[in-house]
This record gives structure tokens, C-alpha cells and sequence, in this order.
């Protein structure tokens, strides 16, 4: 006999929760889903990327209409619940349909706060909670300008978001320095340095005053000290809170959430809650990581299993592009605690760890936050730090006197470490999907979840996979640009255009080249990064170019060159054809083919004779048809409606259009 | 003993960069690093022949453009885990011009 589940809310907790229910007992529920937003789970803590462009909702929706009828779960989506009985066991729905229930979970989430600023209820005064707030963000362009109230970790990843997309951003936050909550005065200062330097203006210590309005939507945010910001946005972003309005009308016991006891059951013994409405404890939950521990526990309660909540540290990282910043545990100065600070402002680096008897009881991490999971281990085990108090600001890679191999740092690790904080997936339970044949990064996300969410574990997984597997491994290690530089070309590209490198000596004292000038494999790479980003600075060096490409020929096994003029489409002229037949003649050319890519190739061109016979070529209106190019060569066509019985459109013009359009050597296809 | 004669002025090299010597026993190639050493080569790689004076000059080495072997500039050798020599001949930068030896170029045997 199925019993009737029904869930409110079909969101990250309750989708968690569905999923291990369903994969424990498939066939012993029957279940409802309502939903107030439109749509059902997507990954909400990945809206930033959706709004700065990084991903789309396809990529960030976790459970597809397919799932949910595989599953046989009845959704409701965009239909709020009216009620619930909790006598009679029913709910009823906005359209007045009443459904029985056995089991309820509320997963009703939370709403963001508005500050009941005047003019808050103006058109274009939106919070950052769901698809249609970031949707409003996504249709800003560099035309517009947008205010964000608060700069916390919702805030700055709503600016960062819209900086990218060109908007105008001023974030106005009320306290002196950036995410106060996570970060204290001198990170928060970096951080700032970092979005200003993203183009966004940002106002600490600055209070509203009123929202201005004209016919109806907003035009502007008035500070108290009388400062204007103009806007056609503005996103409050000030924090969230619970949902618990359903709950209290049905009178269950709520305080700042909906009351849950360790099982994740409410006042009523057949209503369970999980996520953002709960308080548990006292504490209430806004970060993905809790939430799916409560989702777990709640299946096996549903399923009649023993488990309970527990509360652990938090740690949080924010989803910028380009701001790496951690911050985890107590970090408040106090009686009886020390500080170690690690600060290198050029390099836009600093590291606080706060010390309270022997032990890391808080870190703050800015810039660097490659070693964070180690440091996240010593303050949740609480790890006497005595012996290694003198190099423990440098992170465990100074541990031990000598620097340490990543792997060993991983396989160090136990198998309670946690790898994945946002699904909390531990050390062990990857080694245990590896030994059950999961054998790379995609399969450890399909079987355990670790790294699918918020994704910045990617490389410890890697890591462990690496450890696990040995020999079996190979770690797809982003291999650097030659042996000049461990550095890859995406970060290389990164150092050229944020630390406005503009010649090659600048790149390879900046990125510390380990050769005097480079190699003729990071060379030409070098030119080609450093002509695309400076244009008008830069000049092209011809010495770091292939020899095809300083003299317009591709060099042959035996010195000689070939040469190939451009042919637009495909199509010649008789008098083309006669330039090319004279200048074969002049330069006795002994081999002449016709190309793949239907042009005429003069093979055995002698180099000391290509200025001459391009002379030659150019006064016959012919150009180079970049046969060594890694960039557009030629547009093959067919003749289409001029001259084809079955032509239905013009292929040929479509293809010399092309080609027109795209040749040239800045425009490289990649 | 040496017989220096007059080839180019230093400038007319470009940096990283390179010239020929035709000479009836076979081309030379004149190499000008980024530290504006000058250095004389065969102008063929050891390995299919290819034009090294074609090549991208990088520190004291040069690429061959056929195959990507890299050759040292100062003694000639293959680098890496290639295996080749080619043979040098004495240069020199004086007051601006590059010097090479004659009597040295008229002894060889054709490349």
C-alpha cells in the first residue's frame, strides 16, 4: 500500500530529499510536488553564473521533466498551496483541490527581505532569489545602470554578474567593509580593490534613504547624506528570511524558521520540514551544504531509519570570476585569541588564521585559496597546531620541512575528509565509487554528487581519483605553454590582460619565464596573445612568427616554397589565370597543382624569389591565400543558382561573402 | 691565420633573426641572438637539411623549421634528445660589422 507523500516547495532540500527517498524506495510513495516558481529543481546557488554568462538554466536545472515522470512524481508547478489541515491530514491548493496526505514536507524555502524603504514597492525593485529575478538582471545591457543594496555574497555575485555584462553597477552596503559577515577589514579591502577594478563602484558605510520613483518605476536611490545614484535596477539584496507563513497558519510550532527536532520533523509527527525554512537548534540555514544533510536525514526518517542532524562548521566561497576568496569558522577578534596574517598586497594575497588554544578556530582567505580544504580540516577537527605553528600560514605544502606533492597532500587526507562541501561528499565515499568503477571526474559526479554542484572541488577530486587509481590515472592537467613556463596559455592570456602586459619582456619577467627569450613554441603564441589584446600597442614581431607567415609561402622539405594565391569562393578570371601561368613561367616553377581547397598552388618557389613573383601576383589584384594560416584559408563552394539545375540559393556568393568577412591573420579560429 | 672579412653591418641582421653567405662551397648562415651574439652555421640541419637560418632564434639556439630540432648556436649540437652536429665557423662583431673568417670558409669541404 503506497502512501501519499506530499512536498511543498521544489527546491535544492526537498529535491535532495525526493531523490534518496525514491532511490531507497521506489514504489512506496505516491508524490505531489507543488511549486510556487513555474518550473521544477534547478541548482539556485548557480544563478550567478547563469547571470554573469558562465552557464545557462539548461545547465543548472538538476531534475528534468523526464525525472520527475520516470519517478512518478505528480508535479504541480506554479501552484502556491492554500492550506493545510493538519487534522483532517489535507492540503489544499490554490485551485481548491484537496489532496490527503500521510506524510507532508515543507520545503517552503525562504523569502528575501525587502527594506521597507520608501518607494520599495516601485516597478524595477527586485530581490536576487529565483530565475526571474536573474532573468531581469540578464536583460541589462552597457546602456543601463543598476544599484545593489548589500554587499554580501548574493550582492557583490549580482554586480559581479552585471559588470560583466557591461551594466553600470554601484553597490551600496551599510557597514564599513565588504561581506562583514565573512571577511574582516583587510580582505574585505582586497576584494573591494578587485570589483572596482571589475568596474563596479561600490559604497560602504552608505545608507538609503528612499527609493526615487518616476511614473511608477524606479529612476533612482537617494543615500541619507543626499547623494543620488541613478538606476533603471535595483536589486536588494540584505539577506533572507524563512518562509514559515504556511507553517504558522497551520499552526505547527514556528519561532524565526519552522521548529525541527534531529529528525527533521516538525511539531506535528507526521509534517517534516528540510532547507532554508527551518530552525534547528536555533540556528537557521542558508548555505547548500546543511540543507543537503537535512534532506538525507529526512528520507530516513521517511523511511524509518534512524539518523539525525547534526550541525557543522560552514565554510563559503563566493562564485566571482577572478576573486578567489574563503573564509570559514570564528574569525571575530576576542580575549585569548592570536592571529597569524599573511599579506602580499602586490600579488593580492592575504591569509588570516585565528588561533584560540592551539587551535584553528577561523581562516580568512583571499586571492589564494588553493590550500582552504586543508585549513577548513584543522578547524573542524580542531587540530593542535602547536609544532607547526611556525610555517602553518604558508599551508601544508611547508609542512614536514620540505615542500609536498599535491598527490601526497591527498592521499594523505582520512577518508572522513570532506572533498565536496556542497553535497558533502567525504574522501572515503569517492574511493568507495572508485572501487565500485568509477574511473573519472564525470563518473564520480554521476555516482556521488561530489564536484556536480558549485564545482570548485574539481581538482581535489581529480586528486583523489589521481591517488585512487595510480597508474590507471591520467590527470587531464592543464599542460603549460612549453618548458619555458609552467603556466598554461588560458592563464597566460589572463596575466597579459590583467596586468596590461604589453610587450614579451613584460610577460616573461611578470609570469617568470625560465629562458631568456622564450622558444619558438611560446613565441609565436606570445605575439599572436599579445597583438590580439594590445592592438594599437603592441608591435608585431616578425621574429616570432613561423617563417610561412614573414614570407606569405609554406616552406618546403627541401627550402623551396609554395605559393598560393587567394582565390575568393573558388572563382577566377581568365587574366588570373594568365598572371599565375606568367609568373610560373618567369620563376621556372616546377610543380603546379591545383589545391584541395580549390585554388592553384606554384610549388618549388625559390626564397630569395618570393618578393618578386608576389610582386608579380599582386599586380594581377591577387593576395595571399594564407595556406599556412591558423586562421581562415579558403571557403569551398558550390556554383549554386547561377549556373546549378538543382541551385535553389546562391552558394557561391554566400561563400566569397565568407571569406571576405573572415580572412585576414588577427582573425584566428580556434 | 685568420683572414676577417667585412660580411654586413650588425644592423642589417635583425634581432633573433638571420642572414645567408652564398659562397661557392655551400651556404652560410649568420646568426644575431637577442644579446646581439653573432654566430655562423652551415645553413642545413643535420637532420633533413633544413634552412636553420629560416628559423625562429631563441637564448643561443635555433629551430629548424622543417622538424622543430633544436640546434645550439655555439657548438652546433642537436639539443635535447636529438643527435646532429653542424659545423661553426668563427664570427665576430667589430665596431659594428660582422666579421667572418675566410681562410676558414675557403678550407671547408662543401656542406
Amino acid at each position: 500500500m503506497k502512501q501519499n507523500l506530499i512536498i511543498i516547495g521544489a527546491g535544492m532540500a526537498t529535491g535532495r530529499a525526493l531523490e534518496t527517498l525514491l532511490d531507497a524506495d521506489p514504489d512506496g510513495w505516491n508524490v505531489t510536488l507543488f511549486n510556487a516558481e513555474p518550473r521544477g529543481n534547478y541548482n539556485r546557488i548557480m544563478l550567478s553564473p547563469v547571470l554573469a554568462g558562465d552557464k545557462t538554466y539548461a545547465e543548472i536545472e538538476t531534475h528534468s521533466t523526464q525525472w520527475y515522470a520516470q519517478n512518478g512524481v505528480t508535479c504541480r508547478f506554479g501552484e502556491k498551496v492554500a492550506a493545510i489541515d493538519r487534522a483532517a491530514k489535507t492540503v489544499t491548493a490554490q485551485n481548491g483541490d484537496v489532496l490527503r496526505y500521510d506524510k507532508l514536507m515543507l520545503g517552503t524555502g525562504s523569502t528575501p527581505f525587502m527594506i521597507p524603504l520608501p518607494g520599495h514597492d516601485l516597478e524595477g525593485v527586485i530581490a536576487y532569489r529565483d530565475l526571474e529575478d536573474t532573468q531581469r538582471m540578464m536583460d541589462l545591457g552597457p546602456q543601463n545602470k543598476c544599484v545593489v543594496i548589500g554587499g554580501g555574497l548574493l550582492g557583490l555575485e549580482a554586480a559581479a554578474g552585471m559588470a560583466a555584462r557591461g551594466v553600470d553597477v554601484t553597490v551600496v552596503h551599510i557597514m564599513g567593509h565588504l561581506m562583514e559577515r565573512q571577511l574582516d577589514e583587510a580582505a574585505g579591502y582586497l576584494l573591494r580593490r578587485a570589483l572596482v577594478d571589475k568596474g563596479i563602484t561600490v559604497k560602504c558605510s552608505a545608507n538609503s534613504k528612499e527609493i526615487l520613483g518616476v511614473d511608477g518605476h524606479v529612476r533612482a536611490l537617494l543615500l541619507d547624506d543626499g547623494t543620488e545614484l541613478p538606476c533603471d535596477l535595483l536589486v536588494m539584496a540584505v539577506g533572507i528570511r524563512p518562509n514559515v507563513t504556511l507553517a504558522q497558519e497551520a499552526g505547527l510550532a514556528v519561532g524565526r524558521g519552522i521548529h525541527v527536532d534531529d529528525q527533521m520533523v516538525t511539531s506535528d509527527a507526521d509534517v517534516l520540514a528540510v532547507g532554508e525554512c527551518v530552525e534547528h537548534n536555533g540556528a537557521v540555514f542558508g548555505l547548500v551544504a546543511p540543507l543537503y544533510d537535512q534532506a538525507k536525514v529526512a528520507a530516513r526518517t521517511l523511511l524509518g531509519e534512524a539518523d539525525a542532524f547534526k550541525q557543522k562548521e560552514l565554510s563559503t566561497k563566493l562564485k566571482v570570476t577572478g576573486c578567489d576568496l574563503f573564509s570559514a569558522g570564528d574569525f571575530a577578534d576576542g580575549e585569548g585569541r592570536e592571529d597569524i596574517v599573511f599579506r602580499d598586497p602586490a600579488r593580492g594575497v592575504y591569509r588570516r588564521l585565528v588561533i584560540e588554544n592551539s587551535a584553528i578556530i577561523g581562516a580568512v582567505m583571499y586571492g589564494d585559496t588553493g590550500d582552504s580544504n586543508w585549513f577548513f580540516g584543522l578547524i573542524r577537527d580542531k587540530t593542535d597546531i602547536t609544532d607547526m605553528r611556525d610555517t602553518l600560514i604558508f599551508g601544508p605544502a611547508y609542512q614536514g620541512g620540505t615542500p609536498q606533492d599535491p598527490l601526497a597532500a591527498v592521499a594523505a587526507l582520512p577518508r572522513d575528509a570532506e572533498i565536496c562541501g556542497c553535497n558533502g561528499i567525504c574522501k572515503g565515499q569517492i574511493e568507495d565509487a572508485i572501487a565500485a568503477g568509477a574511473g573519472d571526474l564525470a563518473a564520480i559526479k554521476a555516482t556521488t554528487k561530489a564536484s556536480a554542484s558549485c564545482g570548485t572541488c574539481t581538482g581535489l577530486v581529480e586528486q583523489v581519483l589521481a591517488v585512487t587509481l595510480g597508474d590507471d590515472f591520467v590527470l587531464p592537467a592543464a599542460a603549460s605553454i612549453c618548458a619555458c613556463t609552467d603556466m598554461t596559455h588560458e592563464d597566460v592570456r589572463r596575466m597579459i590582460k590583467s596586468q596590461k602586459l604589453m610587450s614579451m619582456p613584460a610577460v616573461w619577467q611578470e609570469c617568470g619565464w625560465k629562458t631568456s627569450c622564450g622558444c619558438h613554441v611560446c613565441r609565436p603564441a606570445l605575439n599572436f596573445y599579445l597583438l590580439a589584446d594590445w592592438p594599437l600597442d603592441y608591435a608585431d614581431d616578425p621574429q616570432s612568427r613561423f617563417i610561412n607567415e614573414r614570407k606569405h609561402a609554406n616552406i618546403q622539405k627541401d627550402g623551396t616554397f609554395s605559393v598560393v594565391p587567394r582565390m575568393w569562393g573558388g572563382i577566377t578570371t581568365p587574366d588570373e589565370l594568365r598572371a599565375i601561368a606568367d609568373a610560373a613561367d618567369k620563376f621556372a616553377v616546377p610543380t603546379v597543382k591545383v589545391t584541395g581547397g580549390q585554388r592553384i598552388d606554384l610549388l618549388g618557389v625559390k626564397g630569395e624569389d618570393l618578393p618578386a613573383i608576389w610582386a608579380d601576383l599582386n599586380a594581377a589584384g591577387m593576395v595571399s591565400g594564407h595556406a599556412y594560416s591558423k586562421g581562415l584559408r579558403t571557403v569551398k563552394t558550390c556554383v549554386g543558382t547561377d549556373h546549378c539545375r538543382f541551385g535553389t540559393q546562391d552558394s557561391t556568393g554566400l561563400g566569397i561573402k565568407l571569406e571576405k568577412t573572415l580572412w585576414g591573420h588577427g582573425r584566428h579560429i580556434s | 691565420m685568420s683572414d676577417w672579412i667585412d660580411i654586413a653591418a650588425l644592423s642589417d641582421i635583425p634581432r633573433r633573426g638571420a642572414r645567408v653567405v652564398k659562397t661557392h662551397l655551400g651556404c652560410v648562415a649568420v646568426f644575431r641572438t637577442g644579446a646581439d651574439d653573432v654566430f655562423a652555421l652551415n645553413n642545413a640541419c643535420p637532420h633533413k637539411g633544413g634552412p636553420l637560418s629560416e628559423g625562429i632564434v631563441h637564448g643561443n639556439a635555433v629551430t629548424c623549421p622543417l622538424h622543430n630540432w633544436v640546434i645550439s648556436l655555439e657548438t652546433g649540437q642537436a639539443q635535447g634528445a636529438d643527435e646532429g652536429q653542424v659545423a661553426t665557423y668563427p664570427a665576430q662583431v667589430k665596431e659594428g660589422r660582422i666579421l667572418l673568417d675566410k681562410s676558414v670558409l675557403v678550407s671547408r669541404t662543401p656542406a
